[in-house]
């Protein structure tokens, strides 16, 4: 299954409730606002750092540019994608939950 | 792969009806079809022909239609939220058609992935 | 452009209406429920989900005559009805559960008691699996 979060983290609690309810082993896309959950030293770095352990955890680069996001800012494990690279997470994941 | 798209947010305000319109470009490009993007909630307001942005920035109801007529995508503006929003016949964009949301029931049981955009 | 049509005959899939915002504040409670009694004339399986604050939607005692809005709650005992005569009709093969997270009930010090429908509470790892064999989530 494949997860994703468009809000950020300090805003609300979407991306914990998506941790909380995927399984293990899940691919977890953080796009639109939900991509400040991917960058490292902040409050919540550790908690997506714990998510990286068990899950596959993406950022969408597009959505990480336009608000100034570098790649070295973010935490360890986690793969940028393109539009291109979205679409192939569908595909290849057996359905979407979209935690807004 | 057939992908449904559900866009519950209208454009402008949200970030949501780009997301989906840049994911079903990049979908058609690498080959997958995308029959049917069902607007539900204020994503009817996708489908208002009156939207009149800045010319420096994006036009996201044209972006849209454009993209029905050129890809032959069919849009769905859901009739129950559309009348709650004024959105009706009068000022449908083209390349959009106003349905009931058994058109949504529809994407669901009859992609293979339903891909849902919002707030 | 022109409607699609889908090959829908015999197709049987579990559609999941995750519920995560309260009510009245924004519309997605309400339009969310349209969307689920329109997949009961479809017949398809649908796990109704209630999680954060989408557990205060179906919470009793609702009155909203002051703000002059509709109260929509009585439509969740509509779909309890829909729920109730799908499992008692053998003819009929549509699965439909009506599930809270303990989790989100418990942290808002709700109890079962509190709904207006008869629910199954589960925890977040039972629902984690749920939600893993949805075929399609809808939600707002």
């Amino acid at each position: 299954m494949l997860h994703t979060v468009n809000k950020s983290p300090f805003e609300r609690g979407s991306l914990d409730s998506c941790l909380r309810l995927s399984k293990k082993g899940s691919a977890i896309l953080l796009m639109e606002d939900g991509v400040y959950g991917a960058m490292s030293g902040t409050t919540v770095s550790d908690i997506v750092a714990n998510a990286v352990k068990d899950n596959s955890v993406y950022v969408l680069g597009p959505d990480m540019k336009a608000r100034g996001l570098a790649e070295g800012q973010l935490i360890d494990g986690i793969k940028v994608v393109d539009y291109a690279g979205f679409v192939d997470l569908v595909a290849n994941n057996d359905g979407v939950t979209p935690w807004l | 792969m057939k992908f449904g798209i559900l866009v519950n947010e209208g454009p402008f305000t949200h970030q949501a009806s780009d997301s989906a319109y840049q994911f079903v470009k990049a979908a058609i490009e690498k080959g997958h079809e995308v029959p049917r993007v069902f607007f539900y909630y204020d994503g009817v307001y996708n489908a208002n022909k009156l939207s009149a942005p800045q010319a420096d920035d994006r036009n996201v109801v044209k972006r849209w239609s454009d993209l029905a007529i050129e890809k032959d995508v069919d849009l769905v503006v859901c009739v129950a939220a559309g009348l709650r929003r004024g959105i009706v016949e009068d000022n449908l964009m083209d390349g959009f058609r106003i349905s009931g949301l058994g058109q949504l029931t529809e994407a669901a049981m009859g992609t293979d992935r339903l891909v849902m955009f919002g707030d | 452009m022109a409607e699609y049509n889908f090959e829908t005959e015999g197709v049987k899939k579990t559609i999941t209406f995750l519920n995560r915002k309260a009510p009245y504040g924004t519309i997605y409670a309400l339009e969310v429920l349209e969307s689920v009694l329109i997949s009961a004339a479809f017949e398809q399986h649908a796990n109704i989900v209630f999680v954060d604050d989408g557990v205060f939607q179906i919470k009793k005692g609702q009155d909203t005559a002051d703000l002059e809005m509709k109260n929509f709650l009585p439509t969740y005992g509509i779909i309890e009805m829909e729920k109730e005569d799908a499992d008692e009709d053998e003819d009929m093969d549509m699965n439909w559960r009506i599930i809270v997270e303990k989790e989100s009930m418990e942290a808002r010090g709700l109890t079962p008691d509190d709904f207006k429908v008869t629910v199954e509470v589960l925890s977040s790892a039972e629902l984690a699996d749920v939600l893993a064999t949805s075929d399609a989530v809808i939600g707002g």
